[in-house]
């Protein structure tokens, strides 16, 4: 019972957070009290819920019927409320970073930005925690709808730019391919709710599903497989708390979460083993994660660069979807949460170093180590992790992934990730490595105007200047996580685990 | 008790008698809140109509004391009561946002006529909807007509004249067309009475003469609905007219057009006549398709937003015939659901622009630049509204577009279903448009700032609004009734 009623509060939490955002426009400093107060309770309220939470009898919200037979409801699953607690875990993070960013950055118009951002968490949390199909795609172009304005945020022409290409791809698929694919799953089964195994008749002929499979992957925008994907480094336009929760984390995450969630609970892992499509989208998740990480490595912009990792590390996931056993499954939800600490990490750095130094470029951090250690300290672990090396997080995952590769017996896939994670090395590694080895251009930062509000006036001026301290306190918590994730991951398989049983 | 029996007829006999009331006081002052009040009463006589015949069935309602089919016979099914509270909700909407719109866009010595004339387009309207004689039907048409006419001609650009001119030729042409077809059906069966002419038309229906009743009435029929390529006065015709009349005849007479279409080939003619003796449903699909995609490509370059909406509309009512034409239950449920939808967000949108042009005087791209810090609520409502034409989940036109694509896969007609989805993101792009002008381009500083527009204006705009989601979500009378409707319309006994 207290799960249910739990349940109905994890969307109003967060909308009745914005809407006292809303309330003290005026007042910058109990604005950011009322963020930081509402994404805490909220992560509170989903530890709660799934403590109390029995995955035999989930709880079920119907919030409206808006079609006969199609609820709008809510149902907690397990790869769902990780993805929750994943996403409500990392706001608070990010908005004790975000007030350091925005206002060091001087961005204007930040009630709104924090609105949206609220808007879009709860949006989030829909996806995650959506009862049938239908739900999570409403959810899903909210998200989308809500993330426009943060995307565009600066109103600049590229920003509008970038708008439109944000909006038309994700739109576009998601209108195109996803609602044209659950409209017809809806003639053919007359369901949409998630269920075990999957919700096709023995009967249904395999190209129709293979057709169903390939629109519903492709209608997953937001899980950026090639060629749908350049609205990802097109976002990077946003300010970076945006780029670093909403595209590193939440946006992208909800589409390789849909995938996730469809491959399981529509289709069921035993007809994905035998679609033909599902191997076509596993060598086309393939095909994005050498060419995203080629791609990457030829970025100078760091943003951009970490944007292209993004879209390989998402086709991680999608492979692992795609390969229709166990393992790839359980590699998959577990390289959500493990990709989540490590980009978010990145992105963080990426921000803190554009806030303190105002530089965007791969190529002007030589010898930054020295100037911003702490901050490249935890990029370099962030990139250990998302490489997959030991002790970090993202080590698990790949094992898995790789392991689920050559249970499928597609070893060439097995390959393909590992000449990824040598590419990882290239473009990722090669920044802290010149960060602390690169002999520094001139130190000549000491007339860059930073405000910094009095939040870190006894720095050094000359020697270090690191981020904002609210900042760097992000920084340090998702830097953390990610090592102490490589020894804590029994709880979370586990909680993958019961759902493929 | 009495009145009640009385509500089929009052509601059409309401603004018909409140119109020349209006004139014979002819006191401006008066002329809207006389207005006002008539369609207030009609739209609260349409609900308890709607109310009596879905729990006690279909109405019938003898003109006069004369027996159908003698006697002119008003009949009112659940299909006829879910228009008729369309109509009339959607009337008495616009009209509490006219006062203040009229003022500025309406001489003052023309301003008693034009309410006349708006209850008159009412009265037409609401008559064609529960009569249930062809003769009539024809009547109330001209009557709905002509007063059109006569509103959009009264529009500040001197550009409405030629437009009204080219509505009144394309429309007494269809009206025309639609009296002829009218007559050969009299001349085989000897009667005007529809449900008569049902009954009597199947023993007739292998005759030239009958075919060719067909065939006028289709095209008189699709002038009047601006199905392609019948569509030519439209455009002209919604962006001159005044920003009130736009929105009541965007929300309300095309709808009611498509109302006879339906009450005609389904109820009249049956599905048998129309779709397998005659192609009509290939006919309605292959101009439904390709009115979806000339209509939004042409709205993709508009300049001015009132002829963006007005080619949006022609798409819309695309997509209304090509569900049509599909003749299933699905179908039909569809194109009366999208019927209903589309007058919701037409109507808001079409009213927010009313309120653009009370603030600023035109609708242009390039004006509306830069206002949503002038007026943020007004915008919002374009937005939103906007959204509900896309087909975002969540709003009133999802739900269509969902019955659409649902109505096209169970016949395994899936390019249709791929039209439907691009008409979408066609329509996406056009309001897009609206959106980046309104949000992104800057306010041209050397512009008067103007105002928020004022309350009586955002108000109905915003019931539209908040319609166009209640209607996403909570569906049990806009699907419910479409559904029952349609069963009513199909099962041959209207």
């Amino acid at each position: 019972m207290t799960a249910a009623l739990l349940l109905q509060w994890v969307l109003p939490l967060p909308l009745l957070g914005t809407l006292a955002m809303l309330l003290c426009h005026r007042h910058p400093n109990w604005r950011e009290a009322v963020t930081l107060m509402t994404s805490v309770l909220l992560f509170l309220l989903l530890v709660w819920l799934s403590v109390e939470l029995s995955w035999e009898q989930p709880p079920t919200l119907v919030l409206a019927e808006p079609l006969p037979g199609l609820a709008l409801a809510l149902s907690p699953e397990p790869l769902g409320m990780l993805f929750a607690l994943l996403a409500s875990f990392l706001w608070p993070v990010t908005s004790i970073y975000a007030i350091g960013y925005m206002r060091s950055h001087g961005e204007t118009h930040q009630t709104r930005f924090y609105v949206a951002f609220g808007v879009s968490i709860a949006a989030t949390l829909g996806v995650a925690l959506a009862a049938n199909m239908f739900s999570l795609f409403l959810f899903y172009e909210l998200l989308t709808l809500a993330t426009y304005p943060l995307v565009t945020h600066s109103g600049t022409a590229e920003a509008k730019r970038a708008g439109r290409l944000y909006l038309g791809l994700l739109m576009g698929t998601s209108i195109g391919f996803m609602l044209l694919a659950m409209v017809w799953t809806w003639q053919l089964t007359g369901t949409l709710d998630f269920t075990r195994g999957g919700i096709f008749p023995a009967q249904t002929d395999n190209w129709v599903l293979g057709t169903l499979l390939l629109l519903f992957v492709f209608g997953s925008g937001k899980a950026a497989l090639m060629p749908f994907h350049r609205w990802l480094p097109a976002a990077m336009v946003a300010p970076t708390p945006v780029s670093a929760l909403l595209h590193a984390v939440a946006v992208v995450k909800a589409g390789v979460f849909t995938v996730l969630k469809l491959v399981v609970y529509l289709f069921g892992l035993e007809r994905i083993s035998t679609l033909a499509a599902a191997d076509w989208l596993a060598y086309l998740a393939a095909f994005t994660i050498i060419s995203a990480s080629w791609v990457a490595l030829t970025q100078d912009n760091l943003k951009a660069r970490l944007a292209y990792s993004t879209i390989s590390q998402l086709g991680y996931i999608v492979l692992g979807a795609m390969l229709g056993v166990a393992a790839g499954v359980t590699g998959g939800s577990l390289h959500i949460v493990m990709h989540a600490f490590a980009k978010i990490t990145l992105f963080f750095c990426a921000g803190a170093i554009l806030v303190v130094t105002h530089k965007t470029r791969v190529s002007q951090l030589n010898g930054l180590g020295r100037q911003m250690p702490l901050t490249m300290l935890a990029f370099a672990i962030g990139a250990l992790s998302i490489i997959g090396l030991p002790p970090m997080g993202g080590s698990w995952s790949k094992w898995l992934l790789m392991q689920a590769t050559l249970d499928s017996g597609m070893w060439l896939l097995t390959l393909v990730l590992l000449a990824s994670s040598l590419l990882n090395i290239a473009y990722l590694l090669v920044i802290p490595v010149r960060g602390f080895f690169g002999r520094a251009e001139e130190l000549a930062h000491a007339e860059v105007g930073v405000n910094i509000q009095g939040l870190d006036q006894t720095l050094d001026q000359t020697r270090t200047r690191e981020a904002p301290r609210a900042c760097l306190l992000a920084i340090g918590i998702t830097a953390a996580a990610c090592m102490l994730l490589f020894f804590q991951t029994d709880a979370i398989l586990g909680l993958i685990e019961g759902l493929l049983q | 008790m009495r009145l009640i029996e009385h509500l089929p007829v009052l509601v059409v006999v309401l603004p018909l008698l409140a119109a020349p009331l209006c004139v014979l006081i002819g006191r401006q002052a008066l002329a809207w809140p006389i207005g006002l009040v008539t369609a207030v009463a009609s739209a609260g006589a349409a609900a308890q109509l709607l109310w009596q015949v879905s729990h006690r069935g279909t109405l019938s309602y003898a003109l006069g004391g004369w027996a159908p089919p003698w006697g002119i016979e008003y009949r009112i099914d659940l299909l006829g009561g879910y228009v008729l509270l369309l109509v009339t909700v959607i009337a008495a909407l616009v009209l509490s946002f006219a006062r203040r719109s009229v003022e500025r866009e309406v001489p003052a010595a023309r301003r008693v006529n034009f309410y006349a004339a708006l209850l008159l387009v009412q009265a037409g309207l609401t008559g064609i909807v529960v009569t249930g004689d062809a003769f009539n039907l024809f009547v109330f048409l001209e009557v709905a007509s002509l007063a059109s006419y006569a509103l959009v001609s009264m529009g500040s650009d001197r550009r409405a004249l030629s437009a009204a001119f080219n509505y009144l030729v394309m429309g007494t042409i269809g009206a025309t067309f639609i009296l002829i077809g009218i007559g050969f059906l009299y001349m085989m069966t000897g009667t005007l009475n529809m449900q008569d002419l049902a009954a009597r038309l199947p023993g007739v229906s292998d005759s030239r003469t009958l075919r060719a009743g067909f065939a006028f009435i289709s095209v008189g029929v699709g002038l009047k609905l601006a199905l392609f390529p019948l569509h030519f006065w439209l455009p002209n015709a919604y962006t001159y007219a005044p920003s009130v009349v736009s929105a009541l005849l965007a929300a309300t007479a095309t709808k009611v057009a498509l109302y006879i279409m339906l009450r005609l080939i389904f109820g009249v003619f049956g599905l048998t006549f129309a779709f397998q003796q005659l192609p009509m449903g290939s006919l309605l699909i292959v101009l439904g398709v390709v009115g979806v995609l000339s209509g939004s490509l042409v709205a993709l370059f508009q300049d001015n937003v009132k002829r963006l909406l007005a080619y949006s509309s022609i798409a819309q009512v695309g997509y209304m015939a090509l569900a049509m034409g599909l003749g299933s239950a699905t179908g039909v449920s569809a194109a009366l659901l999208h019927l209903f939808n589309h007058a919701l967000m037409k109507g808001a949108l079409f009213l927010a622009l009313g309120a653009v042009t009370y603030r600023l005087g035109a609708t242009g791209l390039k004006d509306l630049a830069g206002l949503s810090r002038q007026m943020p609520w007004t915008c919002a409502a374009l937005v939103i509204a906007g959204l509900s034409l896309i087909g975002v989940p969540a709003s009133a036109g999802f739900i269509s577009k969902w019955y659409l694509v649902l109505a096209t896969l169970e016949q395994g007609l899936w390019p249709l279903a791929v039209v439907v989805l691009v008409g979408s993101l066609l329509a996406l792009v056009y309001v897009w448009r609206i959106v980046e002008s309104v949000y992104f381009s800057p306010w041209d500083n050397s512009r008067t700032a103007v105002q928020e527009a004022p309350l009586s204006m955002l108000l109905p705009i915003w019931l539209l609004v908040a319609a166009n989601i209640y209607f996403g979500v909570y569906t049990d009378l806009s699907v419910g009734i479409a559904l029952q409707a349609t069963a009513v319309l199909l099962g041959g006994t209207p």
